[in-house]
């Protein structure tokens, strides 16, 4: 089913008798959820767009690049980076602005500016029974009621289905730099990251791979260049400095797990503090791409691991497969937690009906 | 302002209520005699005022868990309190309600700053947990105007903001995790240091809830590290709508200041009175604050002042030392009190699309002839944060109905415009009649459908944010 507006999206809810897979553009669609596709990509279209206030309101289904153009054409982005997860879980489609804040999906610049949840300013969408809900609105400060917004952010379709979502968005800088910086082992490496993340120097991006560390700031052409001098005698090691469209592209590998794509194995995601970074990583072997100053580290091992990554994160974050045939998908919940997660889908979606069976 | 009938049984039970909490609680722990409880009977909505059925002051997780476990098998209804700041009556009791305060739980529990965070017990002051990590060069950035001695429970319950959230976002965006204990008793800990959830976002949904889900006890919190200056400038214009042009231009130009406040002249000449600051008799004034290096802030100011001078100022003031800057947020940072030495006053918070700022302060200007009660307007101008200030006199009951019904109208306003009825401060019992204003009975079943979830006796706070016939059903249950 693809319907074109919110009515007939909130009808074909209510109407169904089976199972509904929701799905944006399909390409970060996690888990093992059954059932008939039910597409938002015919809500698209950008409802409101006040660059002067820094606000963007958009139809759930809108194609990502589609935002990214309107807000490129007044100097504007979204801050929390849009990870393109396509070649790394070998996806075709379009993805969806609703199925980035269902995902939550947020890059390297979530240390300076948060997450998709973050950004969100309100949500419009259809539960479970078929009922129009909104949360929030477009003003960036708003705490009238309950923030369901942050609810359905990261809920996968689980709790509703988002037909129109708002964002506060942010100015492209006017310059970005980045910090390589090579010579140093892992921990070393990690340790930069945190010393530059402790920094009053505002640092937009701290991550690492393949033996390099990668400090990044973005802002005033002045101002970036005296932040890189006072972060590069900060971090330790061989220093290089890369600009602006090396320095973007180099992120965007980051942000899009470019180095896992194509590659055999499973590809876990894990959150954890950056202290524990090395730790997880040397537990679980195979190649690490941190992020976020060590407090994402995505994974590349080998099939079969789930027990061996559960064990390494156990009290310290906790671990996503995003591409392997094992399982679980989604680390449990403790019980008491559980409960509350099993009582809201219950509440907001009574028959069971979304994307079931997808976060276990 | 309408609230349930106590229960009359639960009140006839109170002796045996409180030997209970007496049994899980030092002697000290448990207040019940009426001349105590009397400190409880308000927060700082001071309009409305019940003295509470007793007054808990745990000091651990496991000592708030046992009370909410045997007023939750009483059946009696408890209000949680920070340090009663609330200016929209979040911690007002009922006549059947046990407060559950937590100041006595204050300790640091731990500081991390590698990680980047702290762990706090939620009755810690806003202000103290900067206070607990400035030594090493670091901050807690939510600064509400009362974080000398708001809670950081009670920040949590609001999701309060500050002057300088429009750079570093509100508490939901600074919260990391909580130890929460839910009305039956059961703790729960959702999030935590490493910030993101692993599946729904609970956490997300607990902050904003106004004590209404669950007492939260302990917090893991971002910690940032401190700019390495700030510096103020003071912009005056002789039109709001030209003011409100430069804070878009501000923005427009990709500039981001840590704050933009905005006053009016009624603001303006009661804070001039009251603080003498030597702010210029204007139409608006704006005070624009930037952070970092000495380059950094001169480089940002040099910007702000072309797009100031673009639009005619009729006056433009750096601050050229610490004495000076301090005397440009003198003025806002006294204007609540300039505007009470006037009289008695009213403060709402609600928010408007920053481009409706000139139409809604000429809207506000002919309300305030048509009920013939001043006003003064201070402003967030950055996010759309509105604070207008009514004033009244208490002593009047028909002043106090008319400021009211004044305020209602401007809230109405900020929604019709596009905002919404507070940015900040809460719904409490306050703004609680005005939600339908805001939300369809259908929006607000789906919020109230959070709260069956995590208190099925509607138990926790009961009576605020919905309003009352639409949770009169579940209240009885």
């Amino acid at each position: 089913m693809r319907p074109v507006t919110e009515a007939e999206l909130a009808e074909a809810v209510a109407g169904a008798s089976e199972p509904l897979l929701v799905r944006g553009g399909g390409t970060r669609v996690l888990g093992h959820a059954v059932g008939e596709v039910l597409e938002t990509s015919g809500l698209s279209g950008v409802e409101l767009y006040e660059p002067g206030a820094l606000t963007l309101v958009v139809r759930a289904g809108t194609a990502v690049a589609e935002v990214e153009r309107v807000l490129a054409a007044e100097r504007q982005r979204l801050a929390f980076e849009v990870p393109d997860l396509r070649g790394l879980l070998g996806r075709e489609g379009v993805s969806t602005i609703g199925g980035v804040l269902a995902a939550n999906a947020s890059g390297p610049r979530r240390v300076q500016v948060g997450a998709a949840r973050d950004a969100a300013l309100g949500v419009r969408f259809v539960d479970g029974l078929g009922a129009v809900v909104k949360n929030g609105g477009r003003v960036m400060k708003n705490v009238t009621g309950y923030d369901l917004v942050k609810l359905m952010a990261g809920s996968r379709g689980a709790l509703g289905v988002l037909t129109e979502v708002s964002f506060k968005v942010q100015a492209l800088p006017e310059a970005e730099a980045t910090l390589v910086i090579e010579g140093l082992d892992d921990a070393a490496g990690l340790a930069s990251l945190r010393a530059a993340l402790g920094s009053p120097f505002d640092v937009s991006g701290a991550a690492r791979h393949s033996g390099r560390s990668f400090v990044r700031v973005e802002g005033m052409a002045g101002s970036v260049a005296y932040r890189i001098g006072r972060l590069r005698d900060l971090v330790g090691g061989e220093v290089t400095v890369v600009e602006g469209e090396a320095s973007g592209q180099l992120w965007r590998d980051i942000r899009d797990v470019t180095p896992f794509a194509g590659r055999p194995g499973e590809v876990w995601r894990i959150v954890t503090l950056p202290t524990a970074a090395e730790g997880v990583s040397a537990r679980i072997g195979g190649e690490a791409i941190w992020d976020w100053g060590g407090g994402l580290i995505w994974v590349l091992t080998e099939h079969g691991q789930g027990a061996e990554v559960a064990a390494a994160v156990a009290g310290r974050g906790h671990a996503t497969l995003m591409r392997g045939e094992g399982g679980p998908v989604f680390p449990p919940e403790a019980p008491e937690v559980a409960a509350l997660v099993a009582g809201l889908k219950e509440r907001f979606d009574p028959r069971g009906i979304l994307n079931r069976g997808m976060m276990g | 302002m309408d609230m349930p009938v106590p229960d009359g049984g639960v009140i006839a039970r109170k002796g045996r209520i409180v030997s209970r909490l007496r049994t899980v609680l030092p002697g000290d722990a448990v207040i019940d005699a009426p001349e105590e409880l009397r400190v409880y009977e308000c927060d700082a909505l001071t309009a409305y005022r019940c003295v509470p059925l007793a007054a808990v002051l745990p000091r651990t997780t496991e000592e708030v868990s046992a009370v909410l476990q045997i007023c939750s098998e009483e059946g009696v209804p408890v209000v949680p309190r920070g340090s009663g700041t609330s200016l929209a009556g979040g911690a007002m009791p009922s006549a059947d309600a046990v407060i559950l305060g937590v100041a006595r739980m204050n300790e640091v529990l731990e500081t991390d700053y590698a990680n980047r965070f702290i762990r706090v017990q939620s009755g810690r002051t806003n202000l103290s947990v900067s206070g607990a990590v400035e030594a090493e060069g670091f901050f807690y950035a939510p600064d509400p105007s009362s974080q000398l001695a708001c809670a950081i429970a009670g920040n949590i319950a609001m999701n309060s903001g500050g002057a300088h959230c429009l750079k570093y976002g509100v508490t939901t965006n600074n919260l990391l995790g909580v130890r929460m204990v839910k009305m039956d008793g059961t703790v729960v800990t959702l999030g935590g240091p490493w910030g993101e959830p692993a599946g729904l976002d609970l956490l997300g949904v607990v902050c904003g809830s106004e004590g209404q889900l669950g007492v939260v006890t302990e917090a893991w919190l971002r910690i940032l590290p401190k700019p390495e200056g700030a510096r103020p400038v003071l912009v005056g214009f002789n039109s709001n709508e030209v003011a409100g042009a430069c804070v878009a231009g501000i923005i427009r130009a990709g500039i981001l200041p840590v704050a933009i406040e905005f006053m009016d002249r009624p603001c303006i000449r009661a804070t001039e009175a009251f603080a003498k600051a030597g702010y210029p008799d204007c139409e608006a004034l704006l005070i624009i604050e930037v952070e970092g290096s000495e380059a950094e802030i001169v480089e940002q100011l040099a910007r702000i002042r072309a797009i100031a001078m673009a639009h005619d100022p009729v006056e433009f003031r750096e601050a050229a030392d610490e004495d000076q800057a301090r005397r440009i947020w003198l003025g806002r940072k006294s204007a609540f009190g300039a505007m009470g030495q006037i009289n008695d006053y009213m403060c709402l918070d609600g928010t408007i699309p920053v481009s409706s700022l000139p139409h809604v302060l000429k809207r506000i200007g002919e309300m305030s002839r048509e009920f013939g009660l001043d006003v003064g307007n201070v402003f967030h101008a950055g996010d759309g944060n509105m604070h207008p200030l009514i004033l009244f006199d208490a002593n009047k009951p028909v002043d106090l109905e008319k400021c009211e019904a004044f305020g209602a109208e401007i809230l109405k306003l900020c929604v019709e415009v596009g905002g919404c009825l507070t940015g900040e401060h809460g719904v409490g019992i306050e703004k609680r009649d005005l939600m339908a204003v805001q939300f369809s009975a259908t929006d607000m079943e789906a919020q109230m459908r959070v709260k069956d979830v995590f208190d099925p006796k509607w138990l926790l706070n009961p009576a605020k944010v919905f309003p009352l016939a639409s949770s009169a059903a579940r209240r009885v249950g």
